[in-house]
């Protein structure tokens, strides 16, 4: 019991990390961004491959695989999401899903040809160890995936409530007409928070290459379990995704308990939908916000 | 210092403004005039870079504005107090303000602007640390001229910024746009408070329907029968052509 909550929250705390870049891009730019779980899975294979043909550690190789991610994030801002961006209402949400299922597929057939189609896991030498806390196992992996998840969350936080630019990010979610009436340059608060979001995938990626598993196919079930925590948070809450992934985590756990393991992507799912219906602007969201 | 010519505005097919043409000089109180609908606001957002005209020129000390982005205008010093104040309710006061003083030229003197704009607004103050949503309707209105003021505007737009408020704020809010005048700051004004804005107005123009159909010196409009019967309430309306 007590160790299936402490493994939901492991999971949880990547959950959280790939939904809080999702709601980024969602909440700042209202861009729904279905690739998102793509670039995660981006980002998986870098640190599996930097640790493969270099040895070097995954939560070493982070210095490489953000600044990576962060390029991507800004280079698909500037090819794709910028004209997107620039749409309004529904017509803006309706290409951002038609446009990021395309390169759905597009980043999916690439990873094939890069990858192949095997499944890959950075198997790091420690692997399997960790500490024993009453009974509770405790992987290293998984609590660094933690640990690194929590202060990932934390800087994310400190930069959009205290630096300029993480203001400017805020205050275009909340009215980028207003926003550019202040002066501050809209479709660089895009560029910008495009490219956390994908960096925040890489951050996930990386957690997942650790402590399960990459391949090209696996971006989409990414996506749908950050947009179920993204509306379980209520879709105007950035920060608040992430305590909504560890509670889905948890969540998932408990019910493998009490129900059965095979429906623990079903949990995620139904309460999605209860969501939706009792509490549409979501745990942490404002009224206006849904 | 600004100057519109015959400047079209279209929402879709429907046109909001045909061939306005409208000047500003260095150091004026400008009014804009106009019933509901009439364009007021569809032309303050044309000029601040917000909506794309159809046809026409806006030119700032010479300059094309029209071609340019929202963010840059800031930079030249056009701000815009929006209609309907929008302010970043989710933030503090100081947010706001700071928030402001984005443009590289105004981050430069922010906490010096930031100081003066607190004494002009002493309420706001004490508020620095509350969310903008908690204000009054007039300490909204305050907060949204002192963070547009935090710009250093050289010409500051006001878009109905008695709108919704009680006659003692409205005559506060008058009297401090006056202020900023004689700071040095140019000022183009949209009311519907049209005497009080009259009595203000160096110069005034009357808007309606798309179309400027008037304009004068503020006195000499106060004084017009034809905009005392349409603006200030001296007659019933009835149909009537203005030149
Ligand atoms: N977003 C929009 N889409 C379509 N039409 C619009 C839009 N905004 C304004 N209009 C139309 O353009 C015309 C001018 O509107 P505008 O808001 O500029 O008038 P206004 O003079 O500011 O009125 P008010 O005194 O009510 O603020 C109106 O006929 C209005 O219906
Ligand atoms: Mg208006």
């Amino acid at each position: 019991m007590a160790q299936n909550i402490v493994y939901g929250l492991f999971v949880g705390g990547i959950y959280g990390i790939a939904a809080v870049g999702l709601a980024l891009a969602f909440g700042v730019m209202n861009v729904l961004n279905i690739a998102h779980g793509e670039l995660l899975m981006f980002g998986g294979y870098i640190s599996f491959w930097l640790f493969s043909l270099l040895g070097i550690d995954p939560f070493v190789s982070l210095i490489i695989c953000i600044p990576a991610l962060f390029l991507i994030g800004l280079l698909l801002d500037r090819l794709v999401y910028r004209h997107v961006a620039r749409l309004r209402g529904e017509a803006k949400i309706k290409n951002s899903l038609l446009i990021s299922f395309g390169l759905v597929l597009i980043l999916q057939n690439v990873a094939i040809r890069l990858f192949t189609a095997d499944e890959r896991t950075t198997q790091v030498s420690y692997i399997g160890q960790g500490i024993n806390l009453f009974g509770i196992a405790l992987p290293y992996t998984r609590l660094m995936g933690l640990v690194i998840a929590l202060v990932t969350i934390l800087a994310l936080h400190l930069f959009l409530q205290r630096t300029d630019s993480g203001k400017a990010i805020r205050a275009t979610a909340e009215d980028w007409e207003a926003a550019e009436l202040s002066g501050i340059n809209v479709p660089r608060v895009y560029m910008l928070t495009f490219a956390l979001g994908a960096a925040l995938a890489g951050i996930a990626g990386t957690l997942v290459s650790v402590t399960s598993s990459v391949a090209p196919s696996i971006g989409l079930d990414w996506t749908l379990k950050a947009l179920i925590v993204v509306v379980l948070a209520g879709t105007g809450s950035i920060i608040g995704a992430f305590p909504a992934g560890l509670l889905l985590g948890l969540v998932e756990a408990l019910s493998s308990i009490f129900i059965s393991a095979s429906y623990r992507e079903v949990v995620g799912l139904v309460i999605f939908l209860l969501v939706l219906l009792i509490r549409p602007q979501g745990l942490f969201g404002s009224r206006e916000a849904a | 210092m600004l100057h519109i010519e015959k400047v079209a505005a279209a929402y879709g097919d429907v046109q909001a403004l045909w061939d306005v043409s409208l000047d500003v000089q260095v150091n004026e109180i400008v009014v804009l005039i106009g019933p509901n609908g009439a364009g007021k606001t569809t032309l303050m957002r044309t000029i601040a870079g917000l909506h794309r005209p159809r046809s026409g020129r806006i030119l700032f000390e010479g300059t094309a504005l029209h071609t340019v982005a929202a963010h840059q205008i800031v930079e030249r010093g056009i701000i815009l107090v929006p209609e309907g104040r929008r302010l970043f309710e989710g933030m503090t006061v100081l947010e706001n303000l700071q928030l402001g003083a984005y443009t590289r030229r105004a981050k430069q003197q922010r906490d010096k602007t930031l100081r003066h704009v607190l004494d002009i607004f002493p309420l706001l103050a004490e508020r620095r640390h509350d969310r903008a949503s908690s204000l009054s309707g007039g300490q909204q209105q305050m907060l949204a001229i002192g963070r547009a003021l935090m710009g250093l505007p050289r010409l500051l737009m006001l878009d109905e910024p008695s709108l919704g408020l009680a006659p003692l704020i409205v005559r506060h809010i008058f009297e401090i746009v006056k202020s900023i005048k004689e700071e040095g700051v140019t000022v183009l004004l949209v009311e519907q408070n049209a005497r009080r804005a009259l009595e203000l107005a160096h110069r005034a123009y009357i808007l309606e329907q798309g179309r400027i159909v008037g304009t004068g010196s503020g006195s000499d409009l106060l004084h017009n029968d034809e905009v005392r019967e349409a603006y200030l309430g001296y007659a019933p309306v009835t149909a009537r052509t203005l030149t």
